[in-house]
């Protein structure tokens, strides 16, 4: 999963790659002028036109756009919903990866698999499976379809496995002897897990939480079948952005998006920070 | 707690506070995930198999996921290629603009499906893209036609490779390449007797992934496709509109064979893994 990109269990090839490599042969130097004419037509020149036709407006038209009542209210609920589901994901998914890792019972396998279910699963899918639970004729009792609370819950599934598996591989590798010695100097087990456990895990918990808001920022599918669609109350960034599409408004539909580029950007710096800090410690 | 003895302190499996953590944790999951998936599944049998035949029965259906099958597949043959050599370039050779590019590829994974859509759109799209009048003037149309649904699918799947396969070609090192080309083995006798065999795990997994991950593509897909019935609808575009159109048991059962085969290749990659990494 993505978890590798930032696990900095492998002391060895982190080493590697910081000393760098060979200079580019001529195979390799038409490899990669290759795989960059290929990924500049499929990413980097897409995202480009999504920044110029935003910019087509001015800064004045991009500003009337975004802050346009509607779609303001798409970007708060968005961006709030996403910081509080990655609050959770913080404390939930530091929870499960200890679990995982310092437990052992019965069942633990099945555990593993369903985290990396919401990975896999089609997002559509997603939305069902969460409507058939907490939606109409739920066996539970409870209707929360066309709610702010099924964009939190939605949101909440699709970004599960982020910090459980960035953070998992760091805590299997944790010395557990500075944990025994501070038990044995009188550190109560709260003390040991705030002073000793917690400092270490935090560039893994900050890079899963990362990823987790990026993912929820740009989450579409789940919520198609689940929240409804409400304008000013449970619409979310990216269905506002394809309705401006379906509208053929393109450039307030790139505006929006320009937007939420703005944070995955924002998210890419600081997962890249954040390894290159763990790395000199490694 | 505080009055604890060290031992105890220490000890695996013996704390009260072990088994409420493994509650929380368990009951998190069982309500998250675990119930709910398992709801579709009864939901998609609520009539027995009619609803499952029903739809595998229908021409606008198997055609849905015949187009399914070959849009993921393309883009994971695509992406595996393209993943496997942008990482061999990435960890073996030293060039301008690595670190940039490095941080660039995980970009696809925090964009929003519906972004890559609009910015597929805003390029090849057929009436005013940049690049669209043209190619279809050519007699290539991208955009509400297949090619753009693989291009679609390629972009969201496209780190997945990369990701797996980088960190085991750190892990092996160069070595035994250094070696073979130091006996006249040419570039791609090394790459196909050496460097291929040891990622190989790698690369099993990240097309397990990817598979995973194109099979199921749902937002972008929708913005470049134009849902055509029995032309460019996927899936997924059936889960919804099977749906929205009040055949609840068809999208069930049309769900039920995704998430199928999205936890199948889940569970291949959970049991092939172990064996390499322990």
């Amino acid at each position: 999963m993505t978890s590798t990109t930032l696990v900095p269990d492998r002391p060895a090839g982190n080493r590697r790659s910081a000393r760098g490599g060979l200079p580019l042969t001529r195979v390799s130097g038409l490899g990669l002028g290759v795989a960059m004419v290929w990924f500049s037509l499929l990413v980097l020149i897409p995202l480009a036109a999504v920044a110029v036709t935003a910019s087509q407006g001015g800064w004045s038209g991009f500003w009337r756009t975004v802050t346009n009542e509607q779609t303001a209210a798409t970007i708060r609920l968005t961006v709030g919903t996403a910081l509080l589901v990655t609050l959770v994901n913080i404390v939930m998914g530091t929870l499960i990866a200890w679990v995982l890792v310092r437990d052992r019972f019965f069942g633990k396998r099945a555990l593993e698999i369903l985290i990396d279910v919401p990975f896999a699963l089609p997002t559509i899918v997603a939305g069902l499976v969460l409507l058939s639970l907490y939606g109409p004729g739920s066996p539970l009792g409870v209707n929360i379809a066309n709610t702010r609370i099924a964009v939190f819950l939605a949101f909440l599934f699709v970004t599960l496995p982020f910090i459980v598996r960035t953070v998992q591989p760091v805590l299997a590798e944790l010395d557990r002897e500075a944990e025994e010695a501070a038990a044995s100097l009188g550190a109560s087990r709260y003390t040991t897990f705030r002073r000793i456990i917690l400092p270490s895990l935090t560039p893994a918990i900050a890079a899963g939480a990362a990823l987790s808001f990026a993912r929820a920022v740009g989450e579409y599918g789940s919520l198609v079948l689940l929240s409804g669609n409400l304008p000013m109350r449970t619409e979310v960034a990216s269905v506002r952005i394809l309705s401006s599409i379906e509208n053929d408004n393109p450039d307030s539909a790139a505006a929006v998006a320009v937007v939420l580029l703005a944070i995955s950007l924002a998210v890419i710096v600081v997962l890249d920070v954040i390894q290159r800090r763990v790395m000199r410690r490694g | 707690m505080v009055d604890r003895s060290i031992a105890a302190r220490t000890q695996v499996g013996r704390r009260p506070g072990r088994y409420v953590l493994r509650g929380v944790v368990t009951a998190y999951l069982f309500f998250l995930v675990a119930w709910p998936l398992y709801l579709v599944g009864r939901n998609a049998f609520a009539d027995g198999f009619t609803n499952l035949n029903d739809i595998l029965t229908d021409p606008d259906v198997t055609h849905a996921l015949r187009l399914t099958v070959v849009i993921a597949v393309t883009a994971v043959v695509i992406n595996t290629v393209f993943g496997v050599g942008i990482s061999i370039l990435l960890v073996r050779y030293d060039f301008p603009g690595k670190r940039a590019l490095n941080a660039l590829l995980d970009m696809p994974l925090s964009v929003s499906p519906i972004v890559v859509g609009l910015a597929l759109v805003l390029v090849y799209g057929g009436r005013d893209g940049w690049f669209g009048p043209t190619l279809e003037a050519a007699g290539l149309q991208i955009i509400f036609a297949v090619p753009g649904m693989v291009l679609a699918t390629v972009f969201v799947a496209l780190p997945l490779v990369i990701r797996e396969v980088v960190p085991v070609l750190q892990e092996v090192g160069d070595e035994q390449e250094q070696a073979a080309r130091s006996l006249g083995a040419n570039a791609l006798q090394t790459f196909r007797r050496i460097t291929l065999p040891s990622i190989k795990w790698g690369v099993i997994y990240g097309v397990v992934l990817s598979l995973a991950r194109s099979l199921g593509e749902f937002g972008a897909v929708k913005v470049v496709s134009g849902n055509v019935l029995g032309q460019t609808r996927t899936a997924t575009l059936v889960v919804e509109e099977k749906y929205l159109n009040f055949d609840k048991g068809g999208a069930y059962a049309t769900a039920f064979l995704l998430a199928l085969v999205a936890v199948a290749c889940i569970i291949v990659v959970s049991v092939l893994r172990p064996k390499e990494d322990r």
